[in-house]
């Protein structure tokens, strides 16, 4: 292993903006990882609100059925590629290192390079509003035929879509092979702190799937253009096929999603109950289990393409298994809560909201998992409610409360905790305001992705609009309450909380340039 | 006055959540899934609600732990925080339990997905096709098939920027021209595909939905019980107007489905051979000969016409020698019901996707490549072939419009007898 030793003032640090064109350093990565991340949550955001305005009343009073079709195309592209997963490879550089007691990330300047494909991926991909024809308008599942009317943008997206992938394999390498190198001596591997180990699984569901994602849409280019006809039925193919590929990417995409958020919450709860995580064991099986089981559910995302009897029960039964692995979780961090001394400053009462309305998402997913009532729920807004329950206040709540619980880990300075909860509280009821009455929609019967109505569903239309618009602007808070905590005068100690355990709370805050020269000794 | 109604609901809803009652307690605001009207809508709801009670169950305890311990274990009341770490037994318990409940949910789950995948013995059968963006039905082995449109009430409300308000249209968005007739208490299994993207047909009342593949037939069934009109809609994303195509379909008594399918069957008989193009809705298929149907509609209604252009081609059947006066009307009305999804009412387009026809080389060029076009469409576009959609007198209209109107003025006068030529 390779001791590298930095001390201060050896070299030149470069200021400006070619410290962070150049850097390689993980927590200046990690910081614009986030930092992008952020900025695209606000732009998938403003999209999102563009969806909710139209969607306000029947008739059409904002923009064109195509353009809406954009709009919700490109709400999940970004949100998926580029809000959260940057933002868990953002928390990935930073924490990583430090939980371990490494040195830094195992490889350094694929690591800058990982970052900084992101930015041109996602100026093409946004470029593409703007070209004749416009974006992406056939849905983020980019089903064919559909998708092959595409305009200009078409090449465009699929290029993006292959520098998200390279992205997002360099990272993936990059965390395992920092997981495996470059932990502390005595860091074993069953003592690493769970964000660490849901990463190092989530890390090898991206490097097994995100080259599948990149095969199914380099078939659809050629299918375009090199007059192939993979999908093409005419020409001997099967557009049924793309949905088998993409969904064997799609479905462990989900839980590459889900994975990093589990361990976030795993930290934060038994610092906030000041008890030991329950059942750490067993936390590590299950996200095992769980990132298998995401191998061989995919087609329960497409149960109504007509498949045979038999493979309709496997995967019915096999989504339903998903439902043990998730529920031990759910039942371990409640029993971590059990007799502890719980406080409820704002990371905590995100990763509580968490633990509550993932498992709302967690319900709905298993009512989807009934193969026959999905066909009623398939394509509704009962689906829309469910993923955006798993994903918002399940992936999205927990990277909000991750940010809040190192945030004074990396700025040095507290936030403002009235303005924090204030936040939480804001986000928590507008957020159910928003989803919770499409799962009315859909099971009264509307389906997704349309940009009109009848004129019965118009009364939960209009208070979901009201929850996002009122969600969306709550969002600006948490904006200001990290620029107030980077430019902040209250410094926060080294523990930062009282219960908060692991070598990440043995530095300074805010952490040091380089942290973890000659490794640190766990407990 | 309106937030006053939807706070009531909002209370209404919110009671009936909190009393455990999300049965449908508003007759015409639905909440849950509709029960349907066949057997395997029924075994589907009760699916539906068993496995919601069951996490509700499981809720209750979660949460109610979850919820104990927040107010109870906290630091404000001075407790201390044990320091237990795992037990092997709870993790055993909430591992296996689980997994039987899950057993139990199965097993109801199986018999019914068994039978509904069980298509044997159909006493009929109808294919169904999906279009950007209509429908088409064909009743297998009788002759008889029409395509099924966004009826006009709908079509005129729902533009951007529309002056007439959703709210005065019945069943807005979904009502169409044609509905689809089926007998009551007879197996029929239906035979789903499509023409261009992939679809998937759903009337919730029937319980299920399936996905339209171009390419593929997809089989299913349905026995409805009771007569009546349901209505539901296209769910999968189909391009820009998946959103205008919905489903109509109306359950008669096997009697009253005989005296209708002999009705449309009659109707064909009577006019066949005249090019009338009266309503380009329903026409034979399987047969080059365009059919007219009589007026009475089959659905009682006298709705949802305009858009056909029936008013103008029943008469000027015989010679083909319409004036160009009749043509551009007529050719308006197919215009605004066939062709601004996608060329706008301007004739703009959205280029490159949906092409402009203003100074476009096909609709300024040669007559015979615009036929062809219209006709056959354009492989890989959205551009279909609309010569099985719509009557020869129809085609020459919306030719004739589209070279003389919309910023094109060629002079060219195109007659149905032009159109059968190219045909």
């Amino acid at each position: 292993m390779t001791a590298t030793t930095h001390e201060v003032g050896h070299h030149d640090e470069p200021t400006g903006f070619t410290r962070w064109l150049f850097t390689t350093n993980h927590k200046d990565i990690g910081t614009l990882y986030l930092l992008f991340s952020l900025t695209m949550f606000f732009v998938g955001g403003a999209m999102a609100m563009v969806i909710r305005a139209e969607l306000f009343q029947p008739g059409l009073q904002v923009v064109d059925p195509y353009f809406f079709n954009q709009m919700t195309t490109m709400h999940a592209l970004v949100m998926i590629f580029g809000a959260v997963m940057p933002a868990f490879v953002g928390l990935a550089n930073w924490m990583i290192p430090l939980m371990v007691g490494g040195p830094d990330m195992a490889l350094p300047r694929m690591n800058n390079w990982s970052f900084w494909i992101l930015p041109f991926a996602f100026a093409i991909l946004l470029s593409t509003l703007f070209m004749p024809g416009g974006a992406p308008a056939g849905g983020w599942t980019l089903y064919p035929p559909l998708v092959l009317q595409m305009g200009t943008a078409f090449p465009f997206v699929i290029f993006a879509i292959h520098l998200m992938g390279i992205s997002s394999i360099m990272g993936a390498i990059n965390v395992i092979a920092t997981i495996f190198n470059m932990r502390a001596p005595t860091m074993t591997l069953m003592k690493m702190p769970l964000f660490v180990w849901t990463w190092l699984i989530t890390a090898y569901l991206l490097i097994a799937v995100m080259p599948v994602l990149a095969g199914a849409v380099t078939m659809l280019l050629t299918d375009q253009y090199f007059g192939t006809s993979f999908f093409n039925a005419a020409g001997g193919g099967d557009p049924v096929m793309f949905q088998h590929i993409f969904w064997f990417f799609g479905h462990p995409e989900v839980y590459i999603m889900i994975l990093p958020a589990f361990g976030i919450v795993s930290q934060i709860i038994p610092t906030f109950a000041r008890k030991p995580l329950f059942g750490y064991a067993s936390m590590v099986y299950a996200t095992a289990s769980i990132a298998f089981l995401s191998f061989i559910v995919w087609a329960h995302h497409m149960f109504t393409v007509g498949m045979p009897l038999a493979g309709e029960l496997f995967f019915m039964y096999a989504t339903m298994l998903i439902a043990v692995p998730t529920g031990v979780k759910v039942f371990n961090w409640v029993a971590t809560m059990w007799r502890g001394a719980m406080t409820f400053e704002t990371p905590m009462l995100f990763a509580l909201a968490f633990v509550v309305l993932f498992t709302i998402g967690g319900f709905s997913g298993l009512m989807l998992a009934i193969a026959p009532a999905d066909f009623q729920y398939h394509d509704t807004y009962f689906v829309v409610a469910h993923f955006h329950y798993v994903l918002v206040t399940g992936a999205v709540f927990a990277i909000i409360a991750g940010v809040y619980y190192w945030l004074p880990k990396w700025t040095g300075h507290m936030y403002s905790e009235a303005l924090g909860k204030a936040h939480f509280w804001l986000s928590t009821i507008f957020v159910n305001v928003l989803f919770f009455p499409q799962h009315f929609l859909g099971l009264a019967g509307m389906p997704r992705r349309i940009p009109d109505y009848a004129v019965q569903f118009t009364d939960w239309n209009m208070i979901s609009s009201i929850g996002g618009f009122g969600f969306g602007l709550s969002q600006l808070l948490f904006l200001y309450l990290i620029i107030q905590s980077i430019r902040g005068t209250r410094n926060a100690t080294a523990q930062v909380w009282e219960g908060a355990k692991g070598l990440e709370w043995e530095v300074p805050s805010p952490a040091p340039h380089h942290t973890f020269d000659t490794p640190p000794v766990v407990k | 006055m309106r937030l006053s109604k939807r706070t009531v609901l909002m209370v209404g809803a919110l009671a009936a959540l909190l009393g455990g009652l999300v049965q449908p307690a508003f007759a015409d605001y639905a909440l849950n899934m509709p029960q349907g009207v066949t057997d395997t809508s029924r075994d589907i709801y009760g699916l539906h609600m068993t496995i919601l009670w069951i996490c509700v169950a499981i809720g209750i305890v979660v949460y109610g732990a979850m919820f104990y311990s927040i107010v109870k274990h906290r630091k404000s009341r001075g407790v201390q925080a044990a320091q237990f770490h795992h037990s092997t037994a709870l993790e055993i318990l909430w591992t296996v339990v689980p997994l039987v409940i899950l057993v139990a949910m199965a097993i109801p789950a199986t018999g019914v997905l068994v039978d509904m995948e069980d298509t044997s013995d159909a006493e009929m059968s109808v294919k169904v096709t999906g279009y950007q963006w209509k429908w088409h039905y064909e009743y297998v082995d009788e002759g008889v098939g029409f395509y099924s449109n966004l009826d006009a009430d709908s079509q005129e409300a729902r533009r951007l920027g529309a002056s007439r308000k959703p709210q005065s249209v019945e069943n807005y968005l979904l009502n169409v021209d044609n509905r689809l007739v089926l007998p009551t208490d007879t197996k029929v299994r239906l035979l789903i595909t499509s023409n261009d993207v992939i679809h998937a047909w759903w009337v919730p009342d029937l319980g299920w939905k399936k996905d339209a593949i171009p390419g593929y037939v997809n089989a299913t069934w349905t026995q409805i019980n009771e007569p009546g009109v349901y209505r539901g809609q296209c769910a999968e994303l189909c391009g820009r107007d998946h959103g205008y195509m919905p489903i109509v379909v109306e359950a008669k008594t096997p009697e009253d489905f005989k005296a209708w399918l002999a009705e449309q069957k009659g109707g064909a008989a009577n006019t066949a051979g005249g090019d009338a193009g009266a309503d380009a809705g329903q026409q034979t298929v399987g047969t080059d000969t365009e059919t007219v149907e009589d007026q009475s509609d089959p659905a009682g209604e006298t709705t949802a016409r305009a858009d056909t252009g029936a008013q103008g081609g029943g008469s000027d059947s015989a010679a083909g020698g319409m004036t160009k006066e009749a043509l551009m009307s007529q050719g308006q009305q197919v215009y605004s019901a066939r062709c601004v999804a996608c060329h706008q009412a301007d004739g703009q387009g959205m280029p490159p996707t949906f092409p402009a026809l203003t100074g476009s080389a096909v609709v300024t060029g040669p007559v015979d490549d615009h036929l062809d076009m219209v006709i056959n469409g354009s492989a890989g576009t959205a551009m279909q072939a609309f010569g099985p959609q719509l009557s020869d007198a129809e085609i020459a209209a919306v030719v004739t419009y589209q070279r003389n109107a919309l910023g094109n003025d060629t002079g060219d006068v195109v007659q149905p007898s032009d159109v059968q030529a190219a045909r």
